[in-house]
Parts: C-alpha cells; sequence; structure tokens
C-alpha cells in the first residue's frame, strides 16, 4: 500500500538507471544509515556493539569483496581470509613504520598490499576455473597463513608471535588501541562499511561491474564481445582482494585489538565469508551484508539471547547447532533459491508492490 | 509467516541488548571461565573444563561457596576460536565476572591490554604470553605456575639428568616437535641458547596446524636425523598422533617428552600399549587419591551433577582444572581477607592473586596434601616458576618418573623482564603501574 512506485514517473535517463529508482527505497536507505550513525552506537549496550556490530561490519567488507570476485564474476575463491591477513599485517606493518601518518590512511592503503597479492594468486584464474580455480586460491591461503608464523618480520620479531594494536588517535580521540572507546571504533567501522560499499556499488554497476557480469555468464562470449578476459578478471581479483584486505585490517585493529593472526585468518574463515555469500545472495550488495549478519549474529544470538529469554542452553550445544543451521541452509539455498536471502528480500518487495491486489 | 520470525527475531535481538545490563546477584561472587567443549581441540578442554566446573560446584555444595559467598560459576563456551572468546570476554564484563580464564593464546593476547581498564584480573595458568610474568608491567596478568621457557629448560635438565650430565649433552641431538603457530614456537629462543651453552644439535620439526593428525613425514625426518631427544610442543590432536607414529617408527618412545599440554590421558591412551613409557612434564599430580577430588566425587560426581564420566576424574587434565580452581579459590579467600568484603570485585580478585601463596601447607588445608608443588606470586613475579616433574606412561595410567626440576629462574627471567620491556614499548601508551604492592608475607 505504501510501498510503490505509482506516480513517480522517471523524466530523464539518469532516473531510469538509478540505483534505487522508488523513492521509498532512498528513504529507508536514509532512514536506515541515521539509525547505524545516530542511534546504535548511543542506544546498544558495549556487548552487542562488541560482539555484534564490531565483526559483522568488519567482516561485511570481505563478504563484499568477496561477492565482487565470486557472485559477479563467477570466479571461486578460498583465499579470502589469507587476504585479510595480508591486510592486517601491511596495516602493522605500516602504522609501526611511519607511526606518525593517521592509522585510517593506512587501514585504506593496506587494502593496496592485499590487491598485489590477490592479482598474484589470481593469474592462475585465467587457465583454470571452477573447482580447479578453488584449489588455486586454497594455496594462496595455506601459503600466506604459513608466512603469517614463519616470517617474523612481518610481527616485529615479537616472541609471541602476535601483531598488538597499537594507541593511534585522529584529532586527539583514541581511534585504535585498548583506550579507545567502543563507539568511536563503531562509527569509525561504519564510515569504512559505507565508503567502501558506495564505491562497490558504483564499480558493479558500471562498465567495470557489467565486464566482469558478462564474464561470469559467458567467458567466451564476453571475450568475443571485445571484454579482455585478463583485465576483467584480474580486476576482479584486485579489487575483491583490495575488499577483503581493508577488512581484514578493520577486523584486527578495531574489533580485535591483537590477536594471534596466523590462526585467526585461518581456513575456517574463509569458508565463512564463502558461506556468508551463498547464504547472503550471490551478486547482491545486500546480501552481503544479509550473508555477514547471518554468519556474525546467529552464533550470539542462540549461545546469549536464548538463555536470556529462558531457553536453557549450553554453549556446546549452541556451536553445534550453529554449524547444523549454517550448513544446511547452505545446501539449501544452494539448491532452492541460489541468490540467497536477498532474493528472498527481493520477492518481499515484489509482493509489497502489487499489495493487497495481487495479480 | 516471514513476518512472524522478523518479530521473533526482533525479540531475540531485544534481549541480547537487554543481556547487556543483567543485574548484578545479591551476594555471590560471578565468574564466568571460558570452555571449548566443541572444536578441534576439545578433546583438551572437556577434562580441564569437567575439572574446574565440578571444583567449584563441590565448594558450594561443602561449604556453601568461598567465605561464605556462594561462587556464582557459568562456563563460556569457546570452541577456541579467538572470535568467541572475545564474546565470552564481554559476557564475564558484563555479569561482573570477578576473573578472565581465557584458555587460548590467542584469546589472552586479544585481553590483555583491556585487562587494567574493565579491571578484570586474567589467569592464564602456563600459557598465554611469557613476558606477563613481569608484574611491574603487567599487573593484571596472572600465569602461573610455570612459563614455556621454564618447561624447555627443565626438559633440557631432564634430558641431562637421564644422559648422565651436562657434559654428555655434547653431540647430541635434540628435537624439537612444535605445531606451527606461536604457542608451539615458543621454547625455541631458549633450546637454542641451551644448545650453545651445551653443544647438543637442536632440530626443529613443525607441525602445520592442518597436519596435526598426519606427521609421518616429520617422523621420518626424525628417524633420518637420528634424533636421540624428542620435546613434544604440541596441544589437542597433535599429541595422540605424535606418540602414535613415534611407536610406529621405531622412535623410543620414553625419549619423546611432552610439554605439559601433551600429558592428557587421551594423548597417550590411543596408540595403546605402544604408548608405555611416554613422558610429559607436569607441575600437579594425577590420580583421585586426594580429600579434595574425593570430596568432588561425593559431593558432585556421586550426585550426578558432574558432567564428566566418574573413571575419567582424577585424569590429568582433569586434575590439572581442579588444580587451577584451588589457586583462584585460594586467591579469592585472600582477597577476602584483605578487603574484608565477602563479594569482591576485579579489583580485589588482582590484590588476592598477588598475594598468592600456596605453601606446603595451604596445599594441605585445601585437601591436596602433595599435591603439586610450592607456589608463590608476587608484585614483580607473576608467575612464580615453580617446578614441574616428569612422568611416565604405563599403559593405564601416568606414573611420576623424576624428581622435581627447579626451572633455572636466574636464567630464565631476564629473558623475561626483556620481553615484557619488548612488549611495552611496542605498545605505544602502555601503561606504568600505579596499582600499589600488597604484602605478602
Amino acid at each position: 500500500m505504501f510501498y510503490r512506485e505509482t506516480g513517480q514517473f522517471k523524466t530523464n535517463y539518469a532516473d531510469d538507471m538509478a540505483i534505487f529508482p522508488i523513492r521509498q527505497d532512498r528513504i529507508g536507505l536514509a532512514l536506515i544509515l541515521a539509525f547505524a550513525f545516530l542511534v546504535v552506537p548511543f542506544v546498544t549496550s558495549d556487548f552487542t556493539l562488541k560482539t555484534i556490530m564490531l565483526p559483522f561490519l568488519a567482516l561485511s567488507v570481505a563478504v563484499i569483496g568477496l561477492n565482487i570476485l565470486t557472485g559477479y564474476t563467477g570466479l571461486i575463491s578460498l583465499g579470502s581470509a589469507g587476504f585479510m591477513g595480508v591486510g592486517a599485517y601491511a596495516c602493522y606493518k605500516l602504522t609501526t613504520i611511519f607511526p606518525e601518518v593517521n592509522i585510517l590512511i593506512w587501514i585504506f592503503v593496506s587494502g593496496f598490499f592485499a590487491a598485489a597479492v590477490g592479482v598474484f594468486f589470481g593469474l592462475p584464474s585465467l587457465r583454470i576455473k571452477g573447482l580447479y580455480l578453488a584449489v588455486a586460491t586454497l594455496a594462496a591461503q595455506f601459503f600466506l597463513q604459513w608466512a603469517f608464523v614463519r616470517i617474523p618480520w612481518l610481527f616485529n620479531y615479537n616472541p609471541s608471535g602476535a601483531i598488538e594494536v597499537p594507541l593511534r588517535t585522529l584529532f586527539g580521540v583514541p581511534i585504535t588501541g585498548p583506550t579507545a572507546s567502543l563507539e568511536v571504533k563503531y562509527l569509525i567501522c561504519l564510515c569504512f562499511v559505507v565508503g567502501m560499499t558506495w564505491l562497490a556499488s558504483n564499480l558493479v554497476h558500471g562498465r567495470i561491474g557489467r565486464s566482469w557480469m558478462a564474464v561470469r555468464d559467458m567467458d567466451i562470449a564476453a571475450e568475443l564481445m571485445g571484454i579482455k578476459l585478463l583485465n576483467a578478471k584480474l580486476m576482479a581479483f584486485a579489487v575483491s582482494s583490495f575488499y577483503c584486505g581493508v577488512s581484514g585490517a578493520l577486523f584486527v585493529f578495531l574489533y580485535l585489538g591483537g590477536a594471534e593472526a596466523g590462526t585467526e585468518f585461518a581456513i575456517r574463515l574463509s569458508f565463512l565469508i564463502l558461506f556468508a555469500v551463498i547464504i547472503g545472495g550471490a551478486g547482491s550488495m545486500i546480501g552481503s551484508f544479509l550473508g555477514a549478519g547471518f554468519i556474525v549474529a546467529l552464533p550470539t544470538i542462540l549461545k546469549f539471547g536464548l538463555p536470556a529469554i529462558g531457553i536453557a542452553i549450553t554453549g556446546a550445544t549452541a556451536e553445534k547447532i550453529v554449524l547444523m543451521i549454517i550448513g544446511a541452509l547452505t545446501i539449501y539455498l544452494l539448491i532452492v533459491e541460489p541468490h540467497g536471502l536477498a532474493r528472498i528480500w527481493q520477492i518481499m518487495k515484489q509482493k509489497l508492490r502489487v499489495w493487497p491486489f495481487p495479480y | 509467516m516471514m513476518f512472524k520470525k522478523l518479530a521473533l527475531g526482533a525479540s531475540v535481538a531485544a534481549t541480547v541488548l537487554m543481556a547487556g545490563f543483567a543485574a548484578k546477584a545479591q551476594d555471590a561472587i560471578n565468574f564466568v571461565h571460558n570452555t571449548y567443549r566443541t572444536g578441534a581441540f576439545s578433546g583438551s578442554g572437556i577434562p580441564v573444563g569437567d575439572g574446574v566446573r565440578d571444583y567449584f560446584a563441590m565448594l558450594n555444595a561443602r561449604d556453601g561457596g568461598i567465605g561464605g559467598v556462594r561462587i556464582n560459576f557459568e562456563e563460556c563456551e569457546t570452541a577456541y576460536d579467538t572470535r568467541r572468546s572475545v564474546e565470552c570476554y564481554e559476557q564475564g564484563k558484563a555479569k561482573n565476572s570477578v576473573l578472565y580464564v581465557p584458555w587460548s593464546t590467542g584469546a589472552t593476547l586479544a585481553a590483555i591490554p583491556r585487562a587494567h581498564i574493565d579491571k578484570i584480573p586474567i589467569f592464564s595458568m602456563g600459557y598465554g604470553l611469557s613476558a606477563s610474568a613481569v608484574g611491574e608491567v603487567f599487573p593484571w596478568v596472572f600465569n602461573m605456575p610455570i612459563t614455556y621457557w621454564d618447561g624447555a629448560n627443565a626438559f633440557i635438565q631432564h634430558v641431562a639428568q637421564q644422559e648422565g650430565g651436562f657434559d654428555k649433552l655434547k653431540g647430541k641431538t635434540i628435537g624439537l616437535l612444535h605445531l606451527d603457530a606461536p604457542f608451539g614456537k615458543e621454547p625455541i629462543p631458549i633450546l637454542e641458547t641451551l644448545a650453545k651453552q651445551h653443544g647438543f644439535n637442536l632440530k626443529l620439526y613443525p607441525v602445520a596446524p592442518a597436519e596435526m593428525q598426519n606427521q609421518s613425514s616429520v617422523w621420518l625426518s626424525i628417524r633420518r636425523d637420528r634424533t636421540d631427544w624428542v620435546y613434544n610442543q604440541g596441544w589437542g590432536a597433535m599429541n595422540p598422533t605424535a606418540v602414535r607414529e613415534a611407536a610406529r617408527g621405531g622412535f623410543p618412545v620414553n625419549r619423546l617428552v611432552g610439554v605439559w599440554w601433551a600429558g592428557g590421558d587421551d594423548d597417550a591412551r590411543p596408540a595403546g600399549d605402544a604408548a608405555k613409557g611416554y613422558r610429559a612434564l607436569n607441575w600437579h599430580q594425577t590420580g583421585a587419591n586426594f580429600p579434595v577430588v574425593q570430596d568432588i566425587i561425593k559431593h558432585v560426581v556421586d550426585k550426578g551433577q558432574s558432567l564428566s564420566p566418574k573413571e575419567k576424574v582424577g585424569e590429568n587434565l582433569y586434575n590439572r582444572g581442579v588444580y587451577q580452581g584451588i589457586l583462584i579459590a585460594e586467591a579469592i579467600r585472600n582477597a577476602q581477607a584483605i578487603t574484608g568484603k565477602k563479594v569482591i570485585t576485579g579489583e580485589d580478585m588482582r590484590r588476592g592473586f598477588e598475594a598468592l601463596n600456596m605453601t606446603e601447607a595451604r596445599w594441605a588445608a585445601n585437601g591436596a596434601a602433595g599435591f603439586a608443588s610450592p607456589v608463590r606470586v608476587t608484585c614483580s613475579d607473576h608467575n612464580s616458576q615453580s617446578a614441574v616433574y616428569v612422568m611416565e606412561w604405563d599403559g593405564k595410567a601416568w606414573k611420576r618418573q623424576s624428581a622435581d626440576i627447579q626451572p633455572q629462574k636466574e636464567m630464565v627471567r631476564p629473558l623475561l623482564e626483556e620481553a615484557a620491556k619488548a612488549f611495552a614499548t611496542s605498545n605505544a601508551g602502555w601503561p606504568a603501574r600505579t596499582e600499589p604492592c600488597q604484602n605478602n608475607s
């Protein structure tokens, strides 16, 4: 009733090609952003900010990254966690070598290091596809994980082998390190996520994104139409790894605040990100957020939310149930709804548009 | 249908928000304890978790808690995953836990910078950051009773005893079989120093986390190198595999010595008779013949309130949980005595730990005479570097094999101080210690 575009006329091409052609969508997005920026940091408890919002925001950048590669370009990768690690270590090295440069710049720049590594490991994608490419990217994952443990220069010869997040400030306010407040960290993470999403959305709706999708749908046809496969595929790897790298830096610097990163960026995380893409919806921006939210929030809600409303469930049981739900849902969605939660969301919107008189 | 789901989701989310405001329970000491009953390391996590849980359940049942106050003990499942551990840390903070027990090195490292801000002390018992033994730099972190560096040192002392003196080490080949992760690599610098000092060859045999259960190539190298002794710095599924592979390759298992985390009953048992003679370091006794363990059986296990099968009560890792429970209970008692309060806070708990002095008499008073060597914490020494001994698997149970081995404090302590200093400098803005020193006499 309220959600329909009756009366909203498009009078020029720009309107017609807008990402959000319906006014209600634009208002909705503005409301969500206002809520995220102005309400969430001030009303949610520290527990929710730290255990749900921060990992959700940090990981959603990586999920967008993998979605660009897998959802938009059709290249499967199991190395996302490794590329996240590259970002985290690059950021650590940069900020310890040049402490006077603001950490926010380094978080962004560390993405370029991940992109370079991603391009290198993306080279085989020109020759191999599907399962074989997945195996090749798996090599990247294992190599990078090995490097994080074995190259002591990466963690400044720290005897504990971990990277520790030093105190860094912006205009005198601590933004990383133990004294930074959660609200500040959350807002910074949110700014990164909004900026990176805007960038990704413009990329996939523009010429580059169209060439990716052409490659995904049929690479020979794309080549015949004049798309250079080398450029398109490597570009996808570069952009995807860039996103993973920034996500990794956010993950360690704003969320974990120092960890044994060699074990944190393990194959398990790569799979989780891939599942987030599948569950959320391959080839969809909103799907990336739905997937990341699902993967991050489900275990926490099961483990702490259910006991809080009186359903007794032990942590160990909750962990096992999470594994079962994510596994079952991944298989179910792959078979029944390959476009994931994003497609379900779209169907809902379509139903709303014609409600209450469906035809 | 969809709306129903959404509504349910919203209500669940709302309760998660509310969980942050959980009211402080009256007259109870809250203690949220990390465990990992799932995941790749659950084989070691379950017995430890059972030991701690049962110990506090026993205190509540037998004495009504500590100093007349019940211990509100709660488990938080981490699956040995840093992200879950962060959740558990926040959960502990929200519930006013007096102590954070990370049970994973990654989780310890993530929590250390927060401890002095949230005023929750951290107790990482024999793992975590070795340098946190230096109380001047880490007033909020405790890692009794021994560090990995002391462990490697004790292992070399044991080898020297067996070979007939330190001079016999010359020309011997000693291997370090280790998990290829920061935890596994900890002993390397100490072993390198000792190798130079005593003239033995040190060989490193890293095992990648993904290869924990497939060590045939590593053991092939050990055979090729004619390694005389192997020190196993492993955890979880890596240990039973190492014992099995050693036995299969004809390596004398009594020359394979595990760190204290490689001494679970289930690490040795799967290899059957071949594991007879496998050795491991330990800092407490095994078995159920201690009054404290008997009390646990009487008050908890026999009443069906334990998650552990009865035959596993008293096994090595179960007793390690009990050991940790005793130290924590003693620290709570100290904190109550120091502050005169019954319900203590995290800050009081820190003072209680700093006054910890587990003499033989105190062990006996806790129903554990002869259970473990004395542990003494001071303001500057948060580790105590207590004695360890070597135990040997006889096919059914662990038996003491050596006398107590005292770690060489004068060798390890300067290295600890150096590492602590390096940590403080690399973490710009690390606060100088302002916490007053509790005089323990």
